[in-house]
């Protein structure tokens, strides 16, 4: 019985992901309305353009192939089960040991991998300018992300999430220099992943400023809608990442019972909304860089995340 | 004696009739080469030899029988020829024979279209012969002949398509390399026989070198392994040399010879050298590891060639190999075991997943090569419509080669990295500043592979046609396809179920680490893979792969069926600009621009220049780029030139009259006799 329940709550945190993905795209875009002085569209937005666009037919380039129909399916999927190994308001799930925080890095890179090919397929200029800046800003983000990992892993004795959430909540962390470096160099590669300011807009059509835009400009439809959830999911998993590991408080631990698991959903919304928060104050308050200061900036948190490894492989026996 | 011992002795006799077989094959086609189904009776001769072989091996290997050992009265008199099968070599004979036998399969096909089928048909069974005895040779004699022997027949088959000059200078290159590394290897087994010429591997074994000793055996097997398997900077040779000869031969080159190059690094460090290891082997190990997958992928970057870009990856994941052995050479000098086992495990694991998706990716080049003509990035493009099997297979390896969960590349360097991340144990300080800025260069070339085979696949397979050759383009053989899945599916095997291969690996990593070896795997629920222990870190294939085809397919149908399944075809958007043009196209160059432009201006002193006409002319505008090769103009080029320079300079010494050379052969022995006299 209680087997069943810890695979509900599973069940729950995979659903939950979804259906709060868009919201928190349409809460972030509000923020940004409101601190430039205009009223924003509403925070459910998202939900009315992604049932608009699956509703659609898809108009499919004449050159497009099957890995072009298949392409957004695949992504999708990558990203919500990379989505669904991160622990939201529960730890300890029964899947979390199906893959440790190096898996999920590489599942977003699976994700990326056919984003940019299907950038590829049709054969523009424009899906190829997308897809060459993307690998360029990710072979340079993924080591610094890896980087950070390294620093948990060695805190925590563990790459996996529910572990490392669980260690960060125990009183023998405190505070370390290694771990600030840790944190800005995540939030770095998290603007950068998610085509926010000021490496990428996501709310610009200029077409030599784009990244992400210029990638999926193909896409309509249904196919479009997976895209643009999918990159939804990935704002999602990133401030969850940052909340689960560096403000791990209020999180359920599977088994506990209904009111640790609401007050565990509460705690998990109250950072979502002051992540979202944090990240429209940050975008309105910075002016977007050119392409190739992107790789000063990138190169910036690999070095932060290689700096606090060291720190922390030096210091062991200290 | 008990009926298991009989079978355990049973197979070596066999497995070394097998070479025999194929080198008489090779034999024949000296003769027969151009009669109708020639190729075809070669190719299944080895094909045939390749599985029998295999299935041999395994069985050795799964049964974990006793080592096997055979003494032949042939080569050097006082010698004999030596031979044993134990772990390792089953090993890496299944390594080698998988590829071999899938790259037969494939020239089953393949081969037809061979336009000089006399330089390739004797040359490529006597290639894998020469492999397998390499991996069967247990005394110092017998093992450099074999060496030398594998590469000859590839020097030979390199050589195929000699009138190409390029193909000649790569031969030229290859030759001069594979002297030097023979060379350092005979170094190698000189100092390790002693002044007594104990040349069998068992004396050498049993020997115990002094420390000085040891530390140079260490760097001439680096140098003698590592100029066959690609280590920087003995790399230059490799990305000339796989890519002249015939697809299915450079996909031995790369997928078997360099992992053959990899089992004489391991066979004299791990098993011949033996205890005690000193901890800056590793560090030596580790650096070079590092610095070759980052080079490597950097390298492979840079180019359009599609073949030549795959030649240069394998330089990377020898590095990726190297990086694996390095840190366990450094664990084992701490005595540390169980952790050296995880290096260890992760080393062999990338060796058998590199022979697969190489193999696959050059046999997916030759599928190119023979319907188009081409192997330029820049003139392919959009081949997935025509051949959309061979860009599936295709697929699929470049997404295991850059390391993409669920397929088996992402495993291994998972098992790299969780060996990396307990490196803080080690007490050296050198190797706690060393570990982790090879682990940022491990990560760094797994980022820049991805990047690598997006341009790959992208530019090759998907787009518009950049060539009428790449527009009339057709589907290959029946044989060829079969090769590519069958690889294809072996890359998403060992992705999905890793815990198998590592139980298979166990008793190899136990035989070169002293008996210790990661816990089995196959008894973990769900087969996850657990390579130290619950609370640290699992990772589980098959579940990520079923989770994300559910989740993928349980999408598709719910918007197929509840929103919309309509699709229309139209002419691209491309934001209202469509050209018709397949030159406005992204090409491989103008993909590796923004990596050009970070790493390229560093590494390679990379420079752009653009020509502008003025306003009101017509000409085209034009993009220059230059590119220097550290490696070869910093190392190479001086050691030529000085050669050059001191052989013209000596050039007159041929025209000398017979009384001069006579007083210069007297004055030279005169010098000897002094020197001999003073040495005393």
């Amino acid at each position: 019985m209680a087997l069943i329940a810890d695979y509900l709550v599973q069940g729950c945190q995979m659903l939950l992901m979804l259906l709060l993905a868009p919201l928190l795209t349409g809460w972030v875009r509000v923020f940004k309305a409101r601190l430039l002085r205009r009223r924003g569209p509403s925070p459910l937005q998202p939900y009315r353009d992604l049932f608009k666009l699956l509703r659609k037919e898809v108009v499919l380039a004449d050159s497009a192939s099957w890995l072009f129909r298949v392409a957004p399916y695949l992504i999708f999927a990558a990203l919500w089960v990379a989505a669904a190994l991160v622990p939201t308001f529960a730890g300890g799930l029964p899947f979390s040991w199906t893959a440790d925080l190096i898996a999920i890095v590489a599942l977003l890179g699976t994700a990326r991998f056919f984003l940019a090919l299907a950038g590829l397929d049709v054969g523009t200029s424009f899906g190829g300018i997308g897809s060459s800046r993307e690998m360029m800003i990710a072979s340079l983000a993924e080591p610094a992300m890896l980087m950070m990992v390294f620093t948990l892993s060695l805190l925590a004795g563990t790459t996996e999430l529910s572990s490392v959430a669980r260690f960060m909540l125990t009183a023998e962390v405190g505070l370390r220099v290694s771990l600030g470096l840790a944190l800005l160099a995540l939030v770095m590669v998290a603007i950068a992943e998610n085509a926010r300011i000021p490496v990428d807009n996501p709310a610009t059509h200029l077409e030599l400023t784009m990244v992400h835009e210029a990638m999926v400009l193909e896409y309509s439809g249904r196919h479009l809608a997976l895209i643009e959830l999918g990159a939804s999911l990935k704002l999602l998993l990133y401030i969850s990442l940052l909340g689960c590991i560096f403000a791990p408080w209020g999180m359920a631990v599977v088994g506990e019972g209904l009111t640790a698991y609401l007050i565990g959903v509460g705690a998990y919304l109250a950072k979502l909304a002051f992540g979202g928060f944090l990240l429209a104050l940050f975008e309105t308050s910075i002016a977007k860089m050119r392409v190739f200061r992107v790789d000063q900036f990138l190169g910036a948190a690999l070095m932060l995340g290689l700096l606090g490894a060291l720190l922390l492989f030096v210091s062991r026996s200290l | 004696m008990s009926e298991e011992v009989g079978f355990a002795i049973m197979p070596l006799p066999l497995l070394l009739s097998l070479p025999l077989v194929l080198l008489a094959v090779g034999g024949y086609a000296v003769a027969a080469a151009h009669r109708p189904g020639c190729s075809r009776l070669v190719y299944g001769v080895t094909l045939t030899i390749a599985a029998v072989t295999l299935g041999l091996a395994l069985a050795h290997l799964l049964t974990a029988a006793v080592p096997a050992t055979l003494a032949l009265p042939l080569g050097l008199p006082w010698l004999g020829a030596h031979f044993r099968l134990d772990a390792l070599s089953a090993f890496f004979l299944i390594v080698a024979n998988l590829s071999g036998g899938v790259a037969s399969l494939f020239a089953l096909g393949y081969g037809q279209h061979e336009h000089a089928p006399e330089r390739v048909l004797p040359f490529f069974p006597a290639f894998l012969a020469g492999m397998n005895l390499v991996l069967l040779a247990d005394d110092a004699f017998t093992f450099l002949f074999a060496w030398e022997f594998m590469s000859l027949s590839s020097w030979a088959l390199v050589l195929a398509h000699h009138q190409d000059p390029a193909n000649a200078r790569a031969g030229y290159l290859y030759l001069v390399m594979a002297c030097f590394g023979t060379l350092a290897l005979l170094l190698t087994f000189g100092l390790l026989a002693g002044p007594d010429g104990g040349y069998n591997f068992a004396a050498i074994r049993a020997g115990q070198p002094t420390p000085g000793l040891a530390a140079l055996v260490l760097i001439l097997a680096l140098l003698g392994a590592g100029s066959k398997a690609g280590l920087v900077p003995l790399h230059v040779w490799l990305p000339l040399a796989h890519p002249a000869a015939p697809s299915h031969v450079s996909a031995l080159m790369s997928g078997v010879m360099t992992k053959v190059a990899v089992y004489g690094f391991i066979r004299i460090v791990f098993d011949l050298l033996g205890e005690p290891v000193v901890w800056w082997w590793g560090g030596v190990v580790l650096a070079l590891g590092g610095i070759t997958a980052v080079l490597g992928v950097l390298y492979a970057l840079m180019q359009h060639d599609l073949k030549r870009l795959l030649a240069y990856h394998t330089v990377e994941n020898i590095g990726i190999i190297f990086i694996g052995l390095g840190l366990a050479l450094a664990f084992q000098a701490n005595q540390m075991y169980s952790i050296a086992a995880l290096a260890l495990t992760a080393a062999l694991f990338h060796v058998l997943n590199h022979s697969l998706f190489k193999s696959l990716l050059f046999l997916g080049t030759g599928a190119v090569l023979t319907a188009t003509g081409e192997r330029d990035m820049e003139r392919l493009g959009g081949l997935i419509h025509p051949m959309p099997w061979t860009a599936l297979a295709f697929l699929i390896g470049a997404a295991a080669i850059s390391a993409l969960p669920p397929l088996n590349g992402f495993v291994s360097e998972w098992l790299t990295f969780q060996a990396i991340l307990i490196s803080p144990e080690l007490p050296q300080w050198l190797l706690r500043f060393l570990v982790p800025a090879v682990g940022a260069l491990l990560a760094l070339s797994a980022a820049l592979a991805a990047a690598c085979f997006v341009k790959a696949f992208g530019i090759t397979f998907l787009g518009r046609p950049r060539s009428p050759a790449a527009a009339r383009a057709r589907e290959t053989d029946r044989y060829s396809l079969s090769a590519l899945f069958a690889l294809a599916t072996l890359c998403l095997l060992a992705g999905i179920l890793p815990g198998l291969v590592v139980d298979g690996l166990a008793p190899v990593v136990g035989l070169l680490n002293g008996g210790a070896r990661l816990a089995a795997q196959y008894s973990q629920p769900w087969l996850t893979l657990v390579p130290v222990g619950e609370v640290k870190s699992t990772y589980n294939g098959l579940l990520v792969l079923l989770f994300m085809a559910l989740s993928g397919t349980v999408a598709a149908g719910l918007i197929h069926r509840l929103a919309s399944n309509a699709a229309r075809r139209g002419p691209a958007w491309d934001c209202g600009f469509p050209e018709a043009s397949p030159a406005t196209q992204y090409t491989a160059g103008s993909f590796a621009q923004p990596i050009r432009r970070v790493f390229g201006s560093i590494v390679f002193q990379a420079r752009e220049r653009v020509t502008m006409p003025p306003p009101g002319d017509s000409r085209p505008a034009r993009l220059e780029v230059e590119l220097h090769d550290p490696v070869w103009e910093r190392g190479y080029a001086p050691v030529a030139n000085a050669v050059v320079a001191i052989s013209t300079r000596f050039n007159y010494l041929q025209y000398l009259t017979i009384r001069r050379y006579l007083s210069l052969v007297f004055g030279a022995l005169v010098l000897l006799l002094l020197g001999m006299v003073l040495w005393r």
